[in-house]
């Protein structure tokens, strides 16, 4: 039964026309299971060719729309819970407790009076992506627990977050290096909030998400315990390029 | 979307799908959109500052991306299911006139139960969740292939993303400007006048005997 609403003498359209002929359906199917399968195997090249062209003018984007593409340089947000507090002058405490001889609690105007080290690294976070040369300023760990009088007994220190649910931990060795700061500015301005601010944490050699954001408390401990994205499957010891599976450049 | 208003009474209505391919098309999209939006909680900045919870928005995410072929899945015990994806995978020599008539956005497009249009995407979207399922799961289980596949599946996993949300866009927009198709997928049934103009080739019950 041809149908008067498709002449120009088409080919046999009898009964059955409509369900048989050529499995493009599967082909379709199959096609983009290869094309994926050839996608992953070229990311690489692919990745790079955009870093050098598209992905390069993107940089210059004055409308950071193009930040919403795949690989789109520069940092991105995570937050382990709903919205985070504001804190400011006023409001904002960091706390240092534990096995320490004096407990302390610091204002930011206390933190920005210590002396301040600036540090200029390459950001690896865990997922990917990377943001080159960025300055990070703030005061030393070390100078921190050195004002608190370390106990002997002490071998780690614990750090929590404003935020309320985020944690991090180092061990004492680790954080007593010099590139470990309770930062106060990044890219030389103050820390924004989206970036963890007033102050956070910068682990300059470990994956990114050792830099705690929010940073309110320094709690010395005897044993190292897991922080937040530890206790979901992350290494501890987070060395860049050492850890997690991942074969980055290294940091420092 | 809003509903189209009911059929004028007395019209005949030729069967389109069963209850069963309704109850599949709904769950699928329903995982599909919970999928797109817990994505862009995760992945657009000004969202992920709004919503937070990563831990929770990635499990959600991860779940209902696995499961999204599972209602077809279950839905292949329907013989009405599996009678039209035969027609989605088949095309005939009208599906070619119709492809090419739409490029050149000529009329005369020729269809039977699904035109050519409806058939690609069926068959695209198939490949493409596939597709994002398995590079989804390499990101998922970091432990299960070596770095250099991740940072590929990654890769596939954003921009086919992208892509993805794209198409459907179209698939929904196309849904938006027919009103009648979309009363065939909720209702089940349609206008036997806009079945004989859409799809002229289509054998249903009433005019195949």
């Amino acid at each position: 039964m041809t149908k008067e609403a498709n002449p120009a003498g088409a080919p046999d359209h009898g009964a059955g026309a409509d369900g048989s002929g050529t499995p493009v359906g599967r082909r379709v199917v199959l096609g983009m299971l290869a094309a994926g399968a050839a996608g992953v195997a070229a990311a690489p090249f692919l990745q790079r060719a955009w870093d050098d062209t598209l992905g390069a003018a993107a940089q210059q984007d004055p409308t950071g729309l193009s930040g919403l593409l795949p690989g789109g340089g520069g940092f991105r947000y995570y937050s382990v819970t709903g919205p985070v507090p504001d804190r400011d002058e006023r409001t904002y405490r960091l706390t240092v407790d534990g096995l320490v001889r004096h407990r302390a609690a610091y204002r930011l105007a206390d933190l920005r009076a210590l002396p301040q080290t600036r540090v200029v690294r390459d950001v690896q976070c865990v997922t990917g992506w990377r943001v080159p040369h960025t300055p990070f300023e703030g005061v030393r760990l070390s100078a921190l627990l050195d004002a608190a009088g370390v106990r002997p007994e002490a071998k780690a220190v614990r750090f929590t977050c404003f935020d309320g649910a985020y944690s991090e931990s180092l061990t004492l060795e680790q954080a007593r290096r010099d590139d470990v700061l309770v930062a106060l500015r990044m890219q030389d301005a103050p820390l924004a909030h989206a970036h963890g601010g007033p102050v956070r944490l910068y682990v300059a050699p470990m994956y990114f998400y050792k830099s705690a954001k929010w940073l309110s408390g320094i709690t010395v401990t005897d044993h190292v315990l897991p922080g937040y994205w530890e206790n979901l499957g992350y290494d501890v010891d987070a060395w860049v390029g050492r850890s997690n599976g991942r074969d980055d450049a290294p940091t420092t | 979307m809003p509903r189209p208003p009911e059929p004028p009474a007395g019209r005949p209505r030729v069967p389109r799908f069963t209850p069963a391919e309704h109850r599949v098309h709904r769950a699928t999209a329903v995982l599909m959109a919970v999928c797109v939006l817990t994505a862009a909680c995760l992945y657009l900045p000004f969202l992920a500052e709004l919503v937070g919870r990563r831990a929770l928005m990635v499990a959600v995410h991860e779940w209902s991306g696995i499961l999204l072929p599972v209602p077809l899945l279950l839905g292949l015990a329907s013989r009405a299911l599996r009678t039209d994806l035969r027609h989605l995978n088949r095309f005939g020599p009208h599906d070619r006139r119709w492809l090419r008539a739409a490029l050149r956005r000529r009329g005369d497009r020729p269809a039977g139960k699904f035109n050519a249009g409806q058939k690609l995407y069926a068959a695209w979207i198939a490949g493409a969740v596939l597709v994002m399922a398995a590079t989804g799961l390499l990101m998922w289980f970091t432990h299960l292939a070596p770095l250099v596949w991740r940072t590929g599946a990654t890769f596939v996993h954003d921009w086919l993303a992208l892509t993805v949300i794209v198409v459907i866009a179209g698939h929904v927009w196309k849904a938006y400007a027919d009103p009648e198709s979309r009363r065939g997928m909720r209702t089940g049934s349609v206008d036997a006048g806009w079945a004989a103009r859409e799809h002229p080739l289509w054998e249903h019950e009433d005019k195949a005997r």
